[in-house]
Order: C-alpha cells, then structure tokens, then sequence
C-alpha cells in the first residue's frame, strides 16, 4: 500500500495518462478538457452575446461528466491518498521562490501565497484572475489545451498540435524568466 | 447509466494527476524552470505510449466500442491560432500553474481559491467567443 500513498512518479503517471486516452478513444471518444469551458458557456446562456456558443452542448454530457468525475478523483487522491501533502522541489526551484519571498516552499501542496485565503497577496490575486483568463481564452484560441494538443494531438502526430504546444512554452517561460522576477 | 465509463475515467484521470502532483503549481514553475525531469517524463512518456497506441490503432483497424474508428485528434491546417492561442494559453499555465483539467481536481481536492481561477477561464472563454471572428487564424 506505501506504493499507492507516495507520491507516483513520472514513468507510473505518464502511461497512466497514455491508458486513459487509450480508454476514452476506446469508448468513441476523445481526450480534451477545454473544450468543457465551452460547454459551460453554452450552458450558461453565451448563446446570447455570440454565436460561437450556439453549439448543440447535450452532445458533450460525456465530457461534463468525464470532468466531473475528475473533480471527484482530485478530491479521492488528495484526501485519502495523499498522507504527505508537501511537493519535493528541485533545490533551484527552491531557492528561487524563497528568493522571491515564498515562506518554504514545498512545504504545502500549493504556495499559500497564492492559493490560502489568510495568506494571498496582490500578487497571487492576480496570478489567479489573469492567469484563469488566459487559460480560458489561449485554450478555446488554440483549439486545445494540454490534454488535446500536448497528449492526443501530438500523439497523432498533428504539427498544429506541436505549433501550440511550442506556444505553451513560449508563454510559460516568459511567466517565470521574465515576468516573476519583475512582480516577485 | 452510459455515463458510467466516462465518470469513472474522469476519477482514474483525477487521482493520476493529484498523486504525480502534476495539479501541484510548484511542479509547474519548476518545469518552466527546467529544474526537474518530472513533467517532461510524464508528458513525454505520455506522448510516446499515446503514438504508438495511435498509430497501431490505424494499421490494425481498430474500433470503438460504438463500431467506429478511432475518432482521434485532427486539427485544421494553419499556425497563427495555434502559436498565439498557445502562447496565450501558456501564459495563463504558469501563473495559475494548472492547465483546464488540473484547475477541476484542485476544487475537488479543497483548494477552493482555484474557483477565482475558474470563474475567470471561463470569462476568458466567453470573451475569445465574443471576439473569435476578429483574431488571426
């Protein structure tokens, strides 16, 4: 059982990730999370300001519903599974933060600077607003998100999928080399 | 009940991504960091099983269980949406340190914070619906 409440590796969950694919292609599916933001648009009402959200959404239950479920499978893995709440940071990674003013780092699942309430700042605000938005708005622009591109796309070969996922990185590393050490 | 498979699927996805701390925003700075292998072994490892179960699937015929062939990823040709919208989305990534389905399984796990983080991807998604006809493609 110790092997299930450490932390899994990269060589347990990527092929993990791979099986689940497999399983949803399986089932006459596809893997994207994403485009649920689309969905909860169109369950919302955005049919009323644009078009674009004009979509027949009762066709996409199943991926509510795959989502749902991965709203209770976060809820199972960190509850019950997960005794050690802490992440094992490279030592860089850790001297950057504590640089940047986070109270020891990986100590916590999350950096309470950003995700607990008592102790977030401007700054994690921000991280948190700006940051959801881009998200919401990159994934829908580029068609897909990490799920849809970096796994399934690329896993079918697709160069959109590596233009995007080439994207992901270029928007990323300008996050941490060049904007956090501006606003940290 | 026929969405039984994809509930339980979305759980196997949730505890996989919780327990590889993949949902984690350290392990997300740290990838942009370039300080561990973690990530890159988990999207790597993915990617290739992903290929090779992929392209077997095209050379062997395989079909779902609803008597279709595999209804993978195709994305229409072009690159100025995919690189902008990509780096768009990749800017969110590292400041919210979780991309869409990491943002679900940390509400699930209590973080309960990250529902600003939603509440604003969702904005985002109206407003790329509201403007998508103007953008380059």
């Amino acid at each position: 059982m110790d092997v299930i409440f450490q932390p899994w590796p990269w060589y347990v969950a990527g092929p993990l990730i791979a099986l689940t694919m497999a399983l949803l292609l399986y089932t006459g599916r596809r893997f994207g999370v994403s485009s649920n933001f689309e969905t909860l648009c169109a369950i919302g009402g955005a049919g009323k300001v644009s078009d674009y959200f004009k979509i027949d959404w009762k066709k996409n239950t199943w991926s509510l519903v795959f989502v749902a479920g991965s709203i209770i499978g976060g809820y199972l893995g960190g509850n019950y599974l997960m005794p050690e709440q802490g992440v094992e940071l490279a030592s860089g990674t850790v001297e950057v933060l504590t640089s940047y003013g986070f109270e020891d780092p990986g100590s916590t699942f999350l950096p309470s600077e950003v995700f607990d309430f008592e102790k977030i700042g401007l700054a994690g605000w921000l991280l948190l607003i700006v940051g959801g938005f881009l998200v919401g708005f990159g994934a829908r622009y580029a068609g897909g998100c990490t799920s849809g591109h970096a796994i399934s796309g690329l896993s079918n070969l697709q160069l959109p999928s590596l233009i995007a996922v080439i994207g992901f990185f270029i928007g990323g590393l300008t996050v941490v080399w060049v904007i956090y050490p501006l606003i940290f | 009940m026929k969405f039984a498979k994809y509930l339980l699927l979305g759980v196997f996805f949730g505890i996989i991504l919780t327990k590889a701390q993949i949902i984690s925003w350290f392990r997300i700075f740290e990838m942009f960091r370039f300080d561990s292998f973690h990530m890159y072994g988990v999207i790597g490892s993915a990617v290739v099983l992903g290929a090779l179960f992929v392209g077997l699937s095209k050379r062997s015929n395989w079909k779902s269980i609803e008597g279709t062939g595999f209804n993978v990823n195709v994305y229409a040709k072009g690159w100025k949406n995919y690189l902008f919208g990509g780096i768009i989305f990749g800017l969110g990534w590292a400041m919210t340190g979780a991309c869409p389905g990491p943002l679900f399984m940390l509400v699930g796990k209590g973080h309960l914070l990250v529902l600003v983080a939603l509440g604003s991807a969702l904005l985002g998604t109206l407003v790329y619906g509201i403007v998508s006809k103007k953008l380059p493609r």
